[in-house]
């Protein structure tokens, strides 16, 4: 029932604040699965000890995902720090996410 | 993929007329697309179906809505009489898929999530339907063809592994975009129905039109379709003739001069067509039919388009029609509507509403004729008969007035085309004629009635209306002062005859009796000569004997007398 979840690692990054990501899934879904191997790059290129990543699988937890008001897999949203944010799709285009999570722009 | 196996069911919508034109509704366990523009009442189709299901303890569903957010839906469907926040508690979940616009795109997606998610919600709620309302949304924010067909196929095995009854709508522009984007749609669809808007003289008529429908039959053509108080209503004409046994009752028209004319009355239940032009006491008729049902304890709904009940009210009080009490105890009930701008169908809707609610027993709609301004001919003439059925199923007594365009009642089936629905057909016209104008009644048909063809004259006096016999002359109709002077005219002349008429009688008795006065004379001459011809005989006769006595004398002084005449006798009678 825990959703899978990534320490924060705390090495030298650009920002102080911890950013707080969710990504929601759907099993083995080809777009889910891209999803994870590409947000779980970008964090480690980008955000490097200053995050907190919960991967939550929809299939096997569709009341969550429901009452968090997701629609499409994959969803990635970034809880904190606000604005709160959302990113769908399999996260293949960095540079998007980058800025959608307040990294870049 | 998952094999169709079940033969074809289908599961009523409960939207009227719409079941009918589908044979009994949409696929079950199935997927119905429903294609449209803008406004033309896609959601509000798809939710009266689940609305509709609740209510009538069909099942539960689930409504996903891309385009609105379900707030949004909830609170304009508050117009409809569904209570829907009661029924969603009951059993309708929405799902907001309202995906907001802040949301950054960044790379492919699917449903496969969300399908989850409603599968995990069927579970729970045990639903049997399922509407994807605005799903053109959905498939634009994915940007891509390829993934559009995808996310269609995903769907379409995802409602086939869980069975449920699908309604998916979707946004169409007309044109060649629509075919290349919706195409798979359509393809995927069991069923495919089509909803429009078509102008109408200034009015947009909604429509509906069924296009496809896998393994069974349906009515192709394009229904038009009104959107009421309560949702959807379909205008399909049941092809079947309501089985209502028709009652020999018969029921005042208004007053006695007409019941005579009709029979008796006409037959309760039974439909009249009043027609005429402007000015010819369609009203006043009217009226009075009104009063006599009221008079009768029948509830009786006076109709009036685009004059309002008090005017009537009052100008029927001129001719000793009295409405305000039957107003007051409310056996009467008069609806007025302006016709301005509203289509045939909606006022078909509203008047279809008040007859639910008021119940009446006899109803009168003056004059049928407003319905068909706003509307093509096709669909007034089709409103209209409509509502002359509805009205005659429920076995009420209708009185409809027609403002025709001509004097000729025969032109008025070109109009409305109303007057083949009708069981009775009164026509009324003016005759023109010496600078008079004067109200004519003519029975053009009564069903099931015996009843003059003769032209009357309809009077309008304070003490209410009522007929003259008619007066022909020469074989045309004779009215108002032109009448009088015929019929001045006419006993002048039967007068003048009868003066004749005696003349010559006593001419031909002077002649009699002259005649018979020469008999008489002639008798006597008669007389007097067979009185000579007597003396004369007997004259004769005497001579005769006294020949006979000269000869026996002879004889008798010759002496033997007999054999010499004997024998003189014989000579003679052998010559």
């Amino acid at each position: 029932m825990s959703p899978r979840q990534t320490r924060p690692r705390t090495t030298g990054a650009d920002s102080t604040t911890t950013v707080n990501l969710r990504l929601y899934i759907a099993g083995s879904a080809p777009n889910s699965v891209q999803a994870v191997t590409n947000l779980k790059r970008i964090c480690h290129e980008h955000l490097r000890g200053v995050h907190r990543l919960q991967i939550v699988d929809i299939l096997e937890h569709p009341q969550r995902a429901m009452s968090a008001g997701i629609l499409v897999t994959p969803t990635l949203v970034k809880l904190s720090p606000s604005p709160a944010t959302q990113v769908v799709g399999n996260l293949s285009d960095t540079e998007k996410v980058l800025i959608a999570i307040g990294i870049r722009g | 993929m998952p094999k169709r196996l079940s033969p074809l069911t289908k599961v009523a919508t409960g939207i009227e007329g719409f079941d009918l034109l589908s044979n009994g509704g949409l696929p079950s366990n199935r997927s119905s697309l429903l294609v449209g523009g803008p406004g033309a009442g896609k959601t509000v189709f798809a939710l009266q179906c689940l609305v509709n299901a609740v209510r009538g303890q069909r099942g539960t569903g689930m409504f996903v809505a891309f385009e609105e957010r379900p707030s949004e839906i909830i609170a304009n469907a508050g117009s409809f009489d569904w209570d829907l926040p009661a029924l969603a508690k009951k059993g309708i979940f929405f799902l907001n898929a309202h995906l907001s616009p802040t949301v950054v795109k960044a790379g492919d997606f699917d449903l496969a999530g969300m399908l989850a998610m409603l599968a995990s919600k069927q579970e729970e709620i045990g639903a049997q339907w399922i509407v994807f309302d605005g799903i053109d949304v959905l498939l634009t924010l994915l940007q891509d063809p390829v993934a559009e067909m995808r996310e269609i196929y995903r769907i379409r095995d995802w409602l086939e592994d869980r069975a449920l009854t699908a309604i998916i709508t979707a946004k169409t522009v007309e044109g060649p975009y629509e075919v290349v984007h919706y195409g798979f749609l359509q393809f995927m669809a069991d069923c495919v129905v089509r909803l429009g808007r078509r102008q109408e003289d200034r009015v947009a008529v909604p429509w509906i039109q069924m296009t496809k429908y896998r393994g069974s039959g349906y009515a192709s053509a394009e229904f038009p379709m009104t959107i009421g108080p309560s949702g959807i209503e379909v205008a399909v004409i049941e092809s079947e003739v309501s089985g209502r046994r028709a009652s020999r009752q018969r029921v005042s028209i208004g007053f006695d001069d007409l019941d005579a004319l009709l029979g008796g009355g006409v037959f309760r239940g039974s439909g009249t067509l009043l027609t005429g032009l402007p000015g010819t006491a369609k009203t006043t008729l009217a009226g009075k039919f009104a009063e006599a049902a009221c008079g009768r304890g029948e509830r009786t709904l006076f109709v009036s388009y685009d004059e309002s009940s008090e005017q009537i009210a009052r100008n029927l009080t001129s001719v000793g029609i009295r409405l305000n009490a039957h107003l007051k105890s409310g056996l009467l009930r008069m609806y007025s509507a302006r016709t301005e701008g509203l289509s045939a169908e909606e006022l078909l809707t509203r008047l279809k509403s008040q007859i639910v609610e008021y119940q009446p027993g006899c109803l009168v709609i003056d004059p049928l004729t407003a319905i068909a301004k706003g509307s093509s001919t096709a669909t007034a003439r089709s409103v209209a008969s409509r509502l002359i059925y509805m009205i005659k199923d429920e076995g009420i007594t209708l009185l409809v007035t027609a403002l025709s365009e001509t004097d000729d009642p025969l032109t008025e089936s070109t109009d409305l085309q109303i007057s083949t629905i009708a069981d009775t057909w009164i026509h009324l016209s003016y005759l023109v004629s010496s600078g008079e104008r004067n109200r004519a009644l003519t029975i053009v048909k009564s069903r099931g009635t015996g009843h003059s063809n003769q032209v009357r004259e309809l009077i309008l006096r304070k003490s209410g209306p009522s007929l003259s016999d008619v007066y022909t002359a020469g074989g045309e109709v004779l009215m108002g002062t032109l009448r009088w002077e015929r019929e001045a005219e006419e006993s002048n002349r039967k007068s003048r005859q009868l003066n004749e008429y005696e003349r010559k009688r006593r001419e031909l008795q002077l002649v009699e009796a002259r005649t018979l006065a020469q008999i008489e004379s002639l008798q006597m001459e008669l007389e007097k000569q067979r009185v000579e011809l007597t003396s004369y005989s007997s004259d004769k006769d005497a001579t005769s004997i006294s020949a006979k006595e000269r000869e026996n004398e002879l004889r008798r002084r010759r002496g033997n007398p007999a054999d010499r005449a004997s024998g003189k006798t014989k000579r003679s009678s052998s010559n």
